[in-house]
């Protein structure tokens, strides 16, 4: 079959029957956008842990005079308790490294990371108590630290990252869960859909069809309008949610939650084209095979 | 060129068979008119000659190629070989007369310059110079069948087959179709037709196949519509 004229069949098939081809567009485009956005909560995840496990430290904050700790009763703690605390930490297995941090380091890293946020400005030397911080082996065996320091003398309190992070994990798995099953059932909808389109193309094209078959042109000419035409409409509904997707993570992420925020740790444009050639290619599968199976009754000769 | 050899057609859903043990020979170049009432079979025997239908039982031959063994997929190969005509033209209605003819050649994949060539060719043989950017509303009935006619005969097939092509067309204008038949019959097409216009059988003075109830009551050359032998 020469090209001109396959091109000229989609064209003419895709005009007669063009509600149907937007509704295919548009349902193909809104089922890619929630997978590629559960996809995208993945990779966020993915990307926090990479950028989180490695500075994951429990921060243990030593008491200060107006520490509202109890366990302080009022006094800073000593230079010799600070000296026995580091000494017990650094003989811990678990223990990778041991950072003091002052007051005043507390400040200055507190200044830099909110730089873009008003709260910066309210913030003092001495209102973040002086600390240190222990990195782990294993950021997941946390409880060995928060047991043996909390309460003991000079300590405020024993905070771990971890367990502020993992309920973030949880929650982002659980939108990825989420916008992942979501997606299948709306390409479940969008394969019934392509089907419906082109049952309908075909009844259009009933008379073409019979000539075609009359004439002895091979069930391949017969089939390939209506699957290119499937391709192409479904593949203008992928990049229409590819373009959602970089809209999304270019105007949230890269220029919203990063200029207030940590900069690494989140998603940006690059992880969209990573996904985006397979959601095409899946998309074609599905058009594709949709395309045959709903064809065959058609084609019987 | 076409054979039936003892071939029966019973319908799903039917216990009359369409066909009752039919056995013809249709040699190269010959005008077969196939006679007889509504129903007696004469549809189905050019149905199971396109293989669109596959024969209950008895083998069917057509261009040396048993349609009973054949693959579905050697099928449209076969279709290429012959030509079809019916009562119902069967035309597209948004394609004119030219863009029509050339559709047939367009989907098994011939070249534009064999179709510039051969299209109007073929119109000129049916008699349609001049119309060929008319839409089929455009015509009267018997161009619109001279359009089905070239479209059937474009890629130069051995057989034709024809299904009462008459059969919305008054008399004068069956005659010019026929006529049209008779012509393309004498560059060598093999013409294989159903009807039950008895002017046109007449006329013609070609062999006649008469079926009655699915079965082959008369084969006759040079014959009449209507048996001599009986009395009407």
């Amino acid at each position: 079959m020469q090209a001109r004229f396959l091109f000229s069949e989609v064209g003419s098939g895709l005009r007669r029957n063009v509600s149907m081809a937007i509704s295919v567009v548009l349902v193909t485009m809104v089922s890619m956008f929630l997978l590629g956005l559960g996809l995208l909560a993945q990779r966020q995840a993915d990307t926090m842990k990479g950028y989180w496990y490695d500075r994951i430290q429990v921060s243990i904050y030593l008491c200060t005079a107006d520490s509202r700790s109890p366990n302080c009763e009022n006094t800073a703690v000593t230079e010799a308790q600070k000296a026995a605390i580091e000494r017990q930490l650094k003989a811990l297995p678990e223990v990778k490294a041991v950072f003091y941090e002052s007051e005043q380091e507390a400040f200055d890293r507190f200044k830099q990371q909110f730089r873009n946020s008003p709260i910066a400005g309210n913030v003092q030397v001495g209102d973040i108590p002086q600390s240190l911080r222990v990195q782990l082996n294993d950021p997941t065996k946390y409880q060995v630290v928060t047991q043996q320091f909390e309460g003991a003398p000079g300590v405020a309190t024993v905070q771990d990252q971890e367990k502020v992070l993992s309920k973030f994990f949880t929650i982002i798995k659980w939108i990825t869960v989420f916008a992942v099953a979501l997606a299948a059932l709306m390409a479940a909808c969008a394969a019934l859909l392509m089907a419906t389109t082109i049952r309908q193309a075909a009844f259009i094209r009933r008379r073409e069809i019979g000539i075609m078959r009359l004439v002895g042109a091979s069930n391949w000419t017969i089939r390939m309008p209506f699957l290119t035409e499937m391709v192409i409409v479904s593949g203008l509904g992928v990049l229409l949610a590819v373009g959602l997707l970089v809209a999304l993570t270019k105007y949230v992420f890269e220029e919203g939650v990063i200029q207030i925020a940590l900069s690494q740790a989140f998603i940006g444009v690059s992880d969209v084209w990573i996904l985006a050639p397979w959601m095409l290619l899946g998309v074609t599968v599905i058009a594709v095979v949709t395309s045959l199976v709903t064809l065959r009754r058609y084609l019987r000769v | 060129m076409i054979r039936f050899e003892n071939v029966s057609k019973i319908y799903p859903r039917s216990s009359r068979p369409a066909l009752d043990g039919v056995s013809v020979d249709i040699d190269r170049g010959e005008f077969v008119f196939v006679v007889g009432p509504s129903g007696s079979g004469k549809s189905t025997m050019l149905r199971l000659a396109l293989r669109e239908e596959a024969a209950t039982e008895g083998t069917v031959l057509v261009a040396g190629h048993d349609l009973g063994t054949m693959p579905a997929r050697q099928v449209p190969r076969l279709r290429r070989e012959m030509g079809a005509v019916f009562q119902d033209f069967r035309l597209l209605p948004n394609k004119t007369v030219h863009e029509n003819v050339a559709y047939a050649l367009q989907v098994i994949g011939k070249p534009g310059h064999l179709i510039r060539q051969l299209v109007p060719e073929t119109l000129e043989t049916v008699g349609l110079e001049g119309k060929e950017k008319r839409f089929p509303h455009q015509l009267s009935g018997g161009e619109q069948q001279r359009v089905a006619i070239a479209r059937a005969v474009v890629n130069r097939p051995q057989i034709l087959l024809c299904d009462e092509p008459t059969g919305n067309l008054d008399q004068a204008i069956s005659l010019d179709i026929v006529r049209l038949l008779d012509r393309i019959n004498r560059t060598g097409t093999t013409i294989v037709m159903a009807t039950h216009d008895h002017d046109i059988v007449n006329d013609l003075r070609r062999r006649v196949i008469q079926l009655d109830d699915g079965r082959v009551v008369r084969d006759e050359q040079e014959a009449t519509y209507d048996d001599p032998a009986v009395e009407v």
